[in-house]
């Protein structure tokens, strides 16, 4: 039975739950056991709050006793990124900067992620202060592919999608600055969305870029992600940018799983050199697919999508200069170097020295550089331009077609220590998910099959409007319906067992 | 475009991160390469395109300014590497003289 329960998906736990066939504390317990049985192999977790879980399982419980069902979720596990504050739980974004650091307060998803009663199995982890596609970036050493443990899980939110593709949750909840939450979806074969910016609440996630960093959910199946997304969404007067409007209707959207009539375009700009022939493939038989299924397919130019790469890679940084100038040694997390003789100045230059590793180095330079006076107008200036010219490609685009598809990566998930030490190869990673970044609209990432070359996940990336979210899950919906008839069985039960 | 090894040292020393030589040897070539690839915003046309910051338009948001409660002095300093008087204690800001 325990062993069951960690292949149900949240749906399906949520319904047996909900017919008293099983506990909240029984459900809990099997993914806890699950975690004990493979997460010393693939380390997705980097606290798991076991005591906790069961603790919030009992009161569920007891609530079902009295007949009170909270929400579909209560009594359903999720993993929460590491840079989720947490209260009774430490909160490191996989930095030494913040080891042991316990927030005093919870950011607003966790909180309603309580609320609605899903159980918080632990924190996951995350290449450090989410700058990464490969989670090696942690100071805690990486996380694995469930897939294949040699290789990346994605990143920054990787140890979310390793944490749902190894079984050890149905759910997890990760963020997408630059495509961390949808690449990492892709390389582990789940589904993971990027929902629109201001769409999901900020408050309480240790910021990295703040105009770009967006919340959103971790799934094995569609409607198990649309669950989450409306579980953990809607307007919160903590984070300013926080958009004031109702909720995308994301869960009919994945329950009718209808794309008769509906205009794609496949972006020609994210496509050709630079990708692994096994995703081109892949992809082309998905775009195949929902033409079969009655969508109406179109190419679709967005010319300024080649700079968007360049744009981001100084305005994230440049954002991210600025907000990690917080971690200055004097009020919470590490210090170094303060033996009476050092003036705070120094104590706070060698804490950052000790605390950062060296693509969070990298990238505060990179962006103190893009920032400083002289270079200003030429890079980061310019790249906020390019902004604006990719908002107007969409925009263009999405007179056109409702959605827009791509792959979601260029390449499979790639060996540990490949790019480790490459940064501009690394980057290349997050090529398709960054326009949708810039641009704040919605984006999804759902398995389209494996490679043929090395048998590795590909995703499928969906495109949609600003606060047209509900679009995304119509369309992965019906392709994950059509992929599981060609397939007889889901992707991830391709995947050989732990 | 290119940066030298000096450039990247003062910009560390702006950011307050106390590089070793070694990590100066690292990052400055790799930072080169960074800045030559980001470089490539400057062949967009660009006359006249406003510039975005924040990508859906929100612009001032307001609310009522409403008491609502805080986190205690104990609280606050729960996680402070040193606390003396109940006050952050930190490392001296001004020089000797």
């Amino acid at each position: 039975m325990p062993r069951e329960l960690t292949r149900m998906t949240a749906a399906e736990l949520s319904a047996a739950l909900a017919r008293n066939e099983v506990s909240a504390t029984e459900v809990t317990q099997a993914h806890l056991d699950r975690i004990a049985a493979v997460d010393g192999r693939v380390h997705a977790f980097l606290h798991v709050a076991a005591d906790n879980a069961l603790a919030q399982a009992r009161e569920i419980d007891d609530e079902r006793a009295k007949g009170i069902r909270r929400s579909p979720l209560a009594g359903v596990p999720v993993a929460v990124k590491d840079v989720f504050t947490t209260i009774g739980m430490p909160t490191t974004c996989g930095s030494r900067i913040l080891q042991g650091w316990h927030p005093p307060y919870d950011a607003t998803i966790t909180r309603r992620l309580r609320q609605a009663g899903a159980i918080i199995l632990g924190k996951t982890n995350m290449d450090e202060f989410a700058m990464g596609s490969s989670t090696e970036n942690s100071a805690y050493g990486p996380s694995r592919n469930p897939w294949d443990l040699a290789r990346i899980p994605g990143g920054s939110s990787g140890g979310s999608a390793a944490a749902v593709a190894a079984y050890e949750t149905p759910l997890a909840v990760g963020t997408d600055t630059g495509g961390s939450i949808r690449q990492p979806a892709a390389v582990c074969g789940i589904v993971g969305t990027k929902p629109t910016y201001g769409g999901s609440s900020r408050y309480g996630v240790v910021a990295f870029a703040s105009s770009l960093d967006t919340p959103g959910p971790f799934g094995r199946t569609v409607l198990d992600t649309a669950l989450l997304h409306e579980a953990i969404s809607g307007h919160d007067p903590c984070d300013s940018t926080s958009i004031d409007a109702a909720v995308p209707p994301v869960v009919a959207a994945a329950r009718e799983a209808d794309v008769s009539g509906m205009r794609i375009g496949v972006v020609t700009e994210l496509s050709g050199e630079g990708y692994q022939p096994g995703v081109l493939s892949r992809f082309a038989e998905a775009v195949e697919l929902l033409e079969s299924l009655g969508a109406k397919v179109t190419e679709v130019s967005c010319p300024h999508f080649r700079y968007a790469l360049p744009a981001y890679y100084l305005i994230a940084p440049s954002e991210c200069s600025s907000n990690l100038a917080r971690f200055d040694a004097m009020r919470y997390g590490l210090r170094v170097g303060d033996d009476g003789t050092r003036d705070a100045e120094e104590v706070m230059a060698l804490t950052r020295e000790a605390g950062f590793g060296a693509e969070v180095k990298r990238r505060i330079i990179l962006g103190t550089y893009a920032l400083s006076s002289g270079y200003y107008d030429a890079y980061y200036g310019k790249a906020q331009q390019v902004r604006t010219l990719i908002i107007r490609d969409f925009d263009a685009a999405f007179g056109q077609v409702d959605v827009l598809v791509s792959p979601a990566t260029p390449t499979t998930a790639f060996p540990i220590g490949e790019r480790a030490d490459d940064p501009m190869a690394m980057y290349l990673a997050d090529l398709c998910t960054i326009p949708s970044d810039l641009a704040g609209n919605a984006a999804i990432s759902v398995p389209c099959g494996l490679a043929p070359e090395d048998g590795l996940p590909v995703g499928l990336q969906v495109m949609a409007p600003v606060l047209a979210d509900d679009r995304l899950y119509r369309v992965a919906a019906a392709a994950e319906a059509a992929f599981a008839g060609r397939w007889g069985r889901p992707l991830l039960a391709q995947a050989k067992g732990l | 475009m290119s940066i030298t090894r000096e450039e990247v040292a003062h910009l560390a020393r702006l950011a307050r991160i106390a590089l070793s030589d070694a990590e100066l040897d690292h990052l400055a070539p790799q930072l080169n390469q960074i800045i030559t690839a980001v470089a490539q915003v400057q062949e967009v046309t660009a006359e006249g395109i406003p510039p975005t910051s924040h990508a859906t338009g929100l612009t001032n948001v307001f609310r009522d300014d409403v008491p609502a409660g805080c986190l205690t002095p104990e609280q606050a300093l729960d996680q402070a590497p040193a606390v003396e008087q109940q006050r952050f204690k930190v490392p001296r800001i001004l020089g000797e003289d």
